[in-house]
């Protein structure tokens, strides 16, 4: 089973990234669940969103305390979490940032697999907004390989419509290609 | 067909079936139960009920007898107006869906002083703000009869009730009337009256002209109660007359904001000559009395301003 | 027939079963976590893909009020809500039952205020445990989908005409995005015919419904309620065997995992059971002989069901989710005693209240409750109950 968190900030879409990765998996037959970390959330606060992927059904429902990956929408909130608390043995921390993976691992103490990509630089030049979670979706499927882009393109097209799809798709693409690790 | 159709009400036209039976069990003299029944005459038989607890429905439902000669559902006290919003959504539903056969039928919720202006006006408030095809009918008794003349918010003024008794310390009841009709013009309905049943052609052909209307309607009935107002039972349908001629509770109707007096009273009464021989109001001093006259006046001349407009 | 597989949240799904269930009417009023269900219904109307009322009534209260009105009509009703809507309509909650209009709730269970939370537990189904409605648990979201099916199958059934509620974990569930199987309209169909009531109000055939009861009266109006809710568990079961010949999913009031050869069992109620499952999984595999118990069909309770699903075991855990304050312990714990006392070789219950309000349960606690259980057990300390996870 593949397990993942990812916090964000309320309307940064770390729901719908958690939904994207689930439908996605569940379209090609396997078993996955998608939920937040259900609370009064409003718009700018800390979010954390969860997401499980398996070949078998999943009974599992409590919240995910032992990520194979972290993925972080925001570096802004590496100041207020741990990401890399449980990490799984060989599991990565995918973080939005302009810096290298190995700059972050030195400024925030981190010993796991880091994972960065420029995702704001990326949805600003597509969408003009720094709406960034299709963005790093394409930075997962890299570092992961649980999704192919044909997997993930009819839930994204299907969510934002075939314009605005279109865009989420480039941008997804973007970050597949600009996503640097350092182990 | 237009709402003038019934404004000449006669003896003559007036539905000859009961649809509230006699062998009821209410009070000698009451006129809630002779409102209900010429509310029931006037709507006829297409009529769905849906009562609150109260009076009426206790004394018309004993298991497993019934005086309902339609079809009538009581779910509790403060909800008739949310029940007969489900039953005319429902029919509404099913009309259109092919599975009942499409037939006009009047829907029609109905409750004491109580249930309408103290626990379900919320309710009342919904019904009328969805604007559901359907009529509210409040019988206003001027308290909890039910339960035993306890003080509702709809008791006028220095009656001393059971909850609001006169005391050494007390005039009674201390808070004005509530104006239920004026709340529910505020809604914007397309129709308010208010009536009584004293004044059975004025009641039923206000009954009727609802029938009409596409969407809802809220009438106002003061249901003299010889038990809770301490007069003789054979006075009821006098101080039903003597309320509306002194002004008390003035007889008019709001079509679509229009305001109307449908009675005007020949000679204006004295507020006296209405509150002589309660019980209720008995312990006043002519004060009192003077104050209430100066608040009847007040009131009845504002209705009237507004008929003017 | 086709049936399609969609990742889909359990709100929306269930909101688009009671929409191929075909309703005439739905009001409710919007409470977390409910609010998905209903928002859905409402699109579905809005988007004429649905043809029904929808009511947005003024509060709960009224939510329950339309449905009873809707109902008595004979038209198809659905409501939802969850916690302090419950309870805010408890009044008319029970007066739906003994009116016999067969109205479908989904329960999306929450915590009572207060303290004001809007996470998960059983507190506020609890509270209508007596009211005589049919009450059912899901685990997951596919049952929550064929349960709404089930549902207006049983409610609507001559011999019952009770309303019923699906409860449902709120959050847990209604916000869960996981694999659901949809039936397409045929087999619902099929599955569901249209709702057909003897006494409905028409003016062709009046009818008084709601009277009031003397003393001498009232007692065989109870007795006659009892009756018909006992009788509504032969239709239940049918109802679970028809769905599963045309689904090949199948529900048992009391569903077993393991049990059958397991020393003592853990006895759950909604969507805990899967969660033990995967435990009992992970501590069978240590060689540990334990199983699951799991209530499906809480109202009318199926006794027998259960005394065969515990038979030989030396113990059960009982899992409750809300709190009997002042109690012997969790109303699921304290019907289970009760219906074991004076049982010949009736296993120990010792009995755990957690997950109040949302508090994540984790597997490592399951194991910890199951372990430190099974110790009382052998002890003989299994008096009251224990409060998990309270931080000292």
């Amino acid at each position: 089973m593949l397990e993942i968190i990812i916090h964000g900030r309320g309307g940064q879409g770390a729901v719908t990234t958690a939904e994207l990765i689930a439908i996605a998996s569940i379209n090609k037959g396997k078993c996955a669940q998608a939920f937040p970390s259900f609370g009064p959330e409003r718009r700018g606060a800390p979010v954390v969103a969860f997401s499980r992927i398996d070949d078998n059904k999943i009974h599992l429902r409590s919240k995910v305390y032992e990520p194979n990956v972290v993925l972080v929408l925001d570096p802004s909130l590496l100041s207020i979490i741990d990401p890399a608390k449980g990490l799984k043995e060989g599991g990565t921390v995918l973080i939005n940032t302009g810096k290298s993976p190995d700059e972050i691992k030195k400024m925030y103490n981190l010993k796991t697999k880091v994972a960065t990509v420029d995702a704001n630089h990326i949805a600003m030049s597509e969408f003009g907004r720094p709406i960034v979670n299709t963005t790093m979706l394409g930075a997962l499927l890299k570092i992961t390989g649980i999704l192919s882009f044909d997997d993930i393109k009819d839930p994204v097209m299907a969510r934002f419509g075939s314009k605005l799809g279109a865009k989420n798709m480039n941008a997804l693409q973007r970050a597949f290609d600009d996503v640097k690790v350092a182990g | 067909m237009g709402m003038d159709k019934y404004n000449v009400f006669a003896a003559a036209l007036v539905e000859k079936a009961e649809y509230f039976a006699p062998g009821h069990r209410a009070c000698q003299g009451c006129a809630e139960a002779l409102a209900v029944r010429l509310v029931m005459k006037a709507l006829g038989r297409d009529t769905i009920v849906a009562m609150s607890t109260g009076c009426m429905e206790i004394v018309s439902s004993p298991l497993p007898t019934t005086s309902w000669n339609v079809p009538w559902i009581h779910v509790a006290f403060e909800n008739s107006s949310a029940v007969i919003s489900g039953c005319a959504v429902g029919m509404k539903a099913l009309m259109r869906k092919g599975r009942v056969e499409k037939r006009d039928i009047n829907f029609v919720a109905m409750g004491g002083d109580g249930a309408t202006a103290d626990i379900g006006m919320g309710q009342l408030s919904g019904m009328m703000e969805r604007g559901h095809k359907a009529i509210y009918v409040c019988y206003d008794n001027e308290a909890y009869m039910n339960t035993g003349i306890q003080r509702s918010s709809s008791t006028p003024w220095g009656a001393s009730t059971t909850t609001s008794p006169a005391g050494s310390e007390s005039i009674g009841q201390n808070t004005n009337k509530k104006n239920m009709p004026q709340i529910a013009v505020a809604h914007d309905i397309p129709y308010v009256a208010t009536a009584c049943s004293s004044y059975p052609f004025d009641l039923m052909e206000k009954v009727k002209k609802a029938t009409t209307i596409n969407g809802a309607s809220y009438i106002h009935v003061l249901s003299v109660c010889p038990t809770g107002w301490r007069i003789p039972f054979d006075e009821s349908i006098k101080y039903g007359r003597l309320a509306v001629n002194s002004g008390v509770f003035p007889l008019y109707e709001v079509v679509n904001g229009k305001y109307r007096m449908t009675h005007k009273p020949e000679k204006f009464l004295p507020i006296t000559a209405y509150m002589k021989g309660q019980g209720r109001f008995r312990h006043l001093k002519d004060t009192d009395i003077e104050r209430i006259q100066q608040k009847v006046l007040d009131d009845y001349n504002k209705i009237l301003k507004r008929c003017e407009e | 027939m086709a049936t399609v597989r969609k990742g889909i949240e359990v709100s929306i799904a269930l909101a688009e079963a009671v929409g191929q269930a075909n309703v005439d009417v739905i009001a409710a009023y919007p409470i977390t976590p409910q609010t998905h269900i209903v928002e859905h219904l409402a699109e579905m109307v809005a988007d004429g893909h649905l043809d029904a009322e929808f009511v947005p009534v003024e509060s709960e209260h009224s939510a329950m009020s339309v449905c009873c009105g809707s109902s008595a009509v004979g038209a198809r009703t659905f409501t939802s809500t969850s916690s302090q809507g419950l309870a805010l309509m408890a009044e008319i909650f029970y007066i739906a039952s003994s009116l016999r209009l067969p109205i479908v709730m989904a329960l999306a269970n929450r915590s009572l205020s207060g303290p004001l939370s809007i996470w998960n537990d059983h507190t506020d189904t609890m509270m209508v445990r007596d009211s005589g409605w049919v009450q059912v648990f899901v685990e997951n979201g596919q049952e929550a989908y064929d349960h709404m099916f089930w549902a207006f199958r049983v409610a609507e059934h001559p011999d019952v005409l009770y309303p019923t509620a699906v409860n449902l974990d709120g959050f847990i569930l209604t916000h869960m995005i996981e694999p659901i199987i949809f039936e397409d309209n045929e087999t619902i169909k099929k599955y569901l015919p249209d709702l057909k009531m003897k006494n409905v109000l028409h003016p062709d055939n009046p009818v008084s419904m709601g009277c009031f009861a003397m003393p001498e009266i009232y007692t065989e109006t109870q007795m006659a309620r009892e009756q018909g809710l006992v009788k509504s568990y032969p239709q239940a079961v049918k109802a679970w065997d028809e769905w599963y010949e045309l689904t090949g999913r199948r529900y048992h009031p009391i569903e077993t995992y393991r049990a059958d050869d397991a020393e003592y069992c853990v006895v759950t109620m909604g969507s805990y059971g899967e969660a033990a499952m995967e435990v009992v999984d992970m501590l069978r595999e240590k060689g540990e002989k334990v199983g699951v118990v799991k209530i499906r069909l809480w109202r009318p309770f199926p006794f027998e069901d259960f005394y065969k699903a515990i038979e030989g075991k030396k113990h059960l855990i009982v899992l409750d989710r809300a709190i009997s304050f002042g109690g012997p312990g969790g109303p699921v714990a304290t019907e289970i005693r009760s219906a074991l006392y004076n049982r010949k070789n009736a296993p120990a219950i010792v009995n755990y209240v957690l997950g109040l309000a949302g508090r994540d349960v984790t597997p490592g606690d399951f194991i910890k409750i199951l372990h430190e259980g099974k110790e009382k057990a052998l002890k003989g300390d299994t008096a009251g109950y224990t409060l998990y996870g309270v931080r000292e």
